[in-house]
Parts: structure tokens; C-alpha cells; sequence
């Protein structure tokens, strides 16, 4: 669905030498410091690493949010964050968050086309038309349009919001720990369902999680942060192959990617024990 | 631990249990039978809002059965006693008193040890789960993982003949997690105790149990039980053996099926579904 005349994909996010110190004239922290990565057109991009090392920082960045202090970030041509340009929020990245955003006064259908009405992009009854396309191509049942946020699952809830975040045709989707409030069974069931998503729309996909059982059962590839100032020390490709089903949790290639991910992570985690800024278990 | 502390055995007999919830009348628990064996580790996973916490307070004493009998080597449970300890998913440490004074609180107001047999189980204890060097902190100066640690050792110096877990890692890192998992394993195969153990994480469940009990849904039963014949002691490295892979594929399948069932009826408009999946604040 994304493609540019000359048929070639979008979606590229490039990170280049990025760094972000927040509060430049008091005590300096370094969030993030030469963070470099680049980010395929389509690619399915977890993000791991230790509490505090920078991955939100970084998101922030992408979704126009917060700028960087140095270095910059690219969508395919468009720089969208470096010191020398203003920062914007675009609906070309959309962004889903960890404690849910619907409003609760809206019905399902009201809180899905909110935002491209409200832009000028759709009238109402395209937007309606638009948002049962994508809840009947996503499978979301119709029928629970009418509801309120709070008569639905989290589950469900989650769902919403993606479907919110797609029907502004983004180029990628930033998720913030989307599913942390959910039990991990309920949570593998949003994950078979946000893999279907990626396989049918093709959107590029920045996902920061500290679960690394997700981290492997989604990720094309694993970006793993170092502790603050946070950057990129490895990067593990997942090649299990796509379509996935839940099945391949209990597969030795599954285990051994997590386990190859944890000792990475855990090294940092580590280092940031010795350098004070966490207690050790 | 001494070993004349025998585990004991602990029956479900088509156990029923409701609750109102939200102004409705809810059946949480519907024909629930499964035996806790004397010295072995159960451990009990479901969706959460399933119920597992019901098995846990019916164990402890601090419910009854609607229908159905909860048994005791024999006897019916009708309260809470110290032969049945829970740890919870909060620790309940007394802020008030070092991490040496809570462990030693129990025996010492039960008056069952004397004061120096007690400061030397709790010493034995304490270094057990690796905060010898922390006796004298309070529990505020703990990390979120020692105070677990203390709390464990808390009730393992009351030697209960049945440990209740009610999800007592919840809410800690990867990193401590495992270390926890790790520290429980050990205290859990040094004693004799019957340990119940509730989960909502198939690698810790696994890891861990003699015997794993899947729920179903609400109204809850054990919809099967899979014996985990991993040998002992445990370690972590296990997770990639063929024989764990093939648990956990089994689980996992039933698990994933319980889970589409929960989703399905809160797919049905007109009802309120919000209970099914109750979102779970993991800080």
C-alpha cells in the first residue's frame, strides 16, 4: 500500500549518530550518545535494553516528540529530527502507547476516525467507510463499534488503537511496551494479531519492549541498547521464518535466539549495577 | 531445614466458589478437583481473572468452598494456620523491623524456638538467599528482589507444611527474575514442604513444577495436568532440552486455546467483557 511512483517501498528510518542530552546547561545527561541504525523499509525493528538506557528517548525522536541534540534521524528523505531543524509529530508516524489511549468518551468507531477528521483529510463518511475496510480487512468485529472504550477488553483496546494509528496511512508505527498490562496469555493472542497486521499492511514497525519472548517471537531484527548513554551493541537477526504461529515459542532455534538476546541485555544491565544506577535483584 | 517436616497432601473435591463481581454473582470456580502430592511442586497457570488466586486463599484458609471440600491430609481446611504460609505478589514485610527481626518474628511470638535456636535458623536462612549481609536493613532499604528473598525466608523459618506462592516474581525484571527462580528452586528442593506455586509465565512454570495444572477459564477447572519429568535439581540451561520443548509445545497449545476461547466471549457485543481481561499493573 506504501509505494511511491517509481514502486520503491517507504518506510526507511535512519538513525544517524544521534545523540540527546537532556538539560544541556545543568547536569548533562547523555539519554542517548552516537546511536546509529537503519531501519528497512517494512522492517519489523524490536528494541531491547535496560531500564533507563534511552529506547523511549529515542521513539520520542521518531514521532517528532522531543528533538536530538546531535546527529540526526531520517524518514526515508526527510530529515525529522536533528539540532538544526523544528521537531513535528506527523501522521506519517504513528505511535501507540504503553497505558492505551482512547478516549473514553468516544465510541470505538468515534475514537478511530477522530484523527483524520479532524485533519481535513476525510469527511465523516469516508472515514466510516474507511474504518470498517480496515476493521473487517484486520479482523476486528463491526458489531463493537458503537462500544465504549470501557466495554472492551485491553486486548481489544489494543487492537483499536492500532487500527486508529493505521487509518492515517502511516509509513511506520512507534509502540511503546503497547502490551505490558496484559497477562502473557492474553499477550501472545495481540501478538499472532499484530503479525497478521504487519503481514498485510507491510508498515515499518519500531517496537521497544523489555519482554524478550516478544522481542523474538515479532522482530525481523533485535536492536539491543546499551545502558545510558544508551546506543546500539548488537543487532541479532530473527530468522525464524513468517507466517508465525504461537508454535514456535516452544522451537530450540526460538529459545536460543532469546537466550543469546538475555545474555546480551543482562551484560548491560550489569554494567549498570556497577555504575550504581540499579540494585542487583 | 530439618526433615521431620513432612509435606502435606492437599485435595480439591469438585470445589465450587462465586464472588460477586461488579453486582453480578460470578462463578469463579466450577467442578475443581486436583491433588497437591506431599513434598512435590505444583504449579498452577491460567489467564489471569482465572481463578488462581481463589485456589490459593482456599488453601490458605482465608475462604471456603461454596461447594465441595478443600482437604488437608484428610481434614477440612477451616482457617488460616501457619502449617500453610502464602507469599505474596506484595511483600508484606513489616516495614518496622530489620530483614533479621521479620524472619524471626514468627517462631518467636509462636514461642515454638528459643531465642537461640531461632537467631541461628534465621541466620542459616538469611544466607540461604544470599542476604547474610543485609540482616540488619530495613525493608525499605532492600531492592525489590531481596525483599522477596526476605519474605521467603520469612515463612520457610516457620516450616510450613504447605507454601503458597501467589505469584511472588511478579513484577521484577528478566535479570531478577531468573535470579529469584534460581533462589527459589534451591530452598524448594532442601525441604519437604508441598509448595503451590501460581504463574502466569509457561518458562518460570515449567521450570519449576513437578506437576503443571492448566485452568481453564472462568468458571475455572483444571482442564489437564502435565507431569514435568525434568530431573532435579533444576537449572535454568533445561530450557532448550528436547523433553522441555516438548512440554512446553503441549502447554502452550492448551494454553493458546483457553486464550481464543476468553477472547471469542468478549467478542460478543452487549455483555460486559472487561472482567475477562482485566488489565494487570505489572509495578
Amino acid at each position: 500500500m506504501e509505494s511511491k511512483p517509481d514502486g520503491k517501498r517507504q518506510g526507511r528510518i535512519l538513525i544517524d549518530h544521534v545523540e540527546k542530552v537532556y538539560d544541556p546547561e545543568g547536569v548533562n545527561v547523555h539519554a542517548c550518545r552516537d546511536c546509529n541504525a537503519d531501519i528497512q523499509p517494512g522492517e519489523f525493528a524490536m528494541v531491547v535494553g535496560p531500564s533507563g538506557c534511552g529506547k523511549t528517548t529515542l521513539l520520542n525522536a521518531i514521532a517528532g516528540f522531543d528533538n536530538a541534540t546531535g546527529g540526526a534521524i531520517y524518514l526515508d528523505e526527510e530529515k525529522i529530527a536533528a539540532p538544526d531543524i523544528v521537531q513535528s509529530p506527523g501522521a506519517d508516524r504513528m505511535v501507540v502507547f504503553q497505558g492505551g489511549a482512547l478516549f473514553p468518551w468516544k465510541t470505538v468507531m468515534g475514537n478511530i476516525t477522530y484523527g483524520p477528521v479532524m485533519q481535513g483529510k476525510m469527511r465523516v463518511n469516508e472515514a466510516v467507510k474507511e474504518a470498517r475496510e480496515l476493521m473487517d480487512r484486520l479482523g476486528l468485529s463491526q458489531e463493537i463499534e458503537r462500544l465504549y472504550p470501557d466495554n472492551l477488553s485491553s486486548g481489544m483496546k489494543r487492537q483499536v488503537e492500532i487500527i486508529r494509528a493505521l487509518i492515517n496511512d502511516p509509513k511506520v508505527l512507534l509502540l511503546d511496551e503497547p502490551f505490558r498490562a496484559l497477562d502473557n496469555i492474553s499477550k501472545g493472542l495481540m501478538h499472532e494479531y499484530l503479525l497478521s497486521v504487519f503481514e498485510l499492511t507491510q508498515k515499518t514497525i519500531f517496537f521497544i519492549t523489555h519482554d524478550l519472548d516478544e522481542a523474538v517471537f515479532l522482530a525481523d531484527r533485535i536492536f539491543v541498547m546499551t545502558t545510558r548513554p544508551g546506543t546500539f551493541k548488537a543487532v541479532i537477526e530473527v530468522d525464524i521464518p513468517r507466517p508465525r504461529d504461537f508454535r514456535v515459542l516452544a522451537t530450540e532455534r526460538f529459545v536460543e535466539i532469546r537466550e543469546h538476546v538475555k545474555a546480551e541485555v543482562e551484560e548491560e544491565s550489569m554494567k549498570a549495577f556497577e555504575a550504581g544506577e540499579r540494585e542487583l535483584a | 531445614m530439618s526433615t521431620s517436616n513432612q509435606g502435606s497432601e492437599v485435595i480439591f473435591n469438585n470445589v465450587g466458589k462465586m464472588a460477586i463481581f461488579k453486582k453480578n454473582q460470578t462463578v469463579i470456580l466450577k467442578n475443581c478437583s486436583f491433588t497437591v502430592e506431599p513434598g512435590k511442586l505444583t504449579v498452577l497457570i491460567g489467564p489471569s481473572g482465572c481463578g488462581k488466586t481463589t485456589i490459593i486463599n482456599l488453601i490458605a484458609g482465608y475462604e471456603r468452598p461454596d461447594i465441595g471440600r478443600v482437604k488437608m491430609d484428610g481434614q477440612p481446611i477451616t482457617g488460616p494456620n501457619w502449617e500453610r504460609l502464602v507469599v505474596f505478589q506484595e511483600t508484606a514485610l513489616y516495614p518496622w523491623l530489620t530483614c533479621y527481626e521479620n524472619v524471626m518474628f514468627g517462631p518467636l511470638s509462636r514461642k515454638v524456638m528459643t531465642k537461640e535456636k531461632a537467631h541461628e535458623e534465621t541466620l542459616k536462612l538469611l544466607a540461604k538467599v544470599g542476604l547474610e549481609d543485609f540482616r540488619d536493613k530495613y525493608p525499605s532499604q532492600l531492592s525489590g528482589g531481596m525483599q522477596r528473598r526476605a519474605e521467603l525466608a520469612r515463612a520457610l523459618i516457620n516450616q510450613p507444611k504447605v507454601m503458597l506462592m501467589d505469584e511472588p516474581f511478579r513484577g521484577l525484571d528478566a535479570m531478577t527474575r531468573q535470579l529469584m527462580q534460581e533462589y527459589y528452586l534451591k530452598l524448594f528442593e532442601e525441604t519437604d514442604a508441598s509448595h503451590v506455586f501460581v504463574t502466569s509465565e509457561l518458562d518460570e512454570a515449567i521450570i519449576l513444577a513437578d506437576n503443571l495444572l492448566i485452568m481453564t477459564n472462568k468458571p475455572s477447572k483444571i482442564q489437564k495436568i502435565i507431569e514435568v519429568d525434568l530431573p532435579r535439581p533444576r537449572e535454568w540451561s533445561m530450557v532448550t532440552s528436547k523433553r522441555y520443548l516438548e512440554i512446553k509445545a503441549e502447554a502452550l497449545e492448551l494454553l493458546h486455546e483457553e486464550a481464543v476461547k476468553a477472547s471469542t466471549t468478549s467478542g460478543k457485543v452487549d455483555v460486559d467483557l472487561s472482567g475477562l481481561l482485566e488489565p494487570v499493573n505489572t509495578d
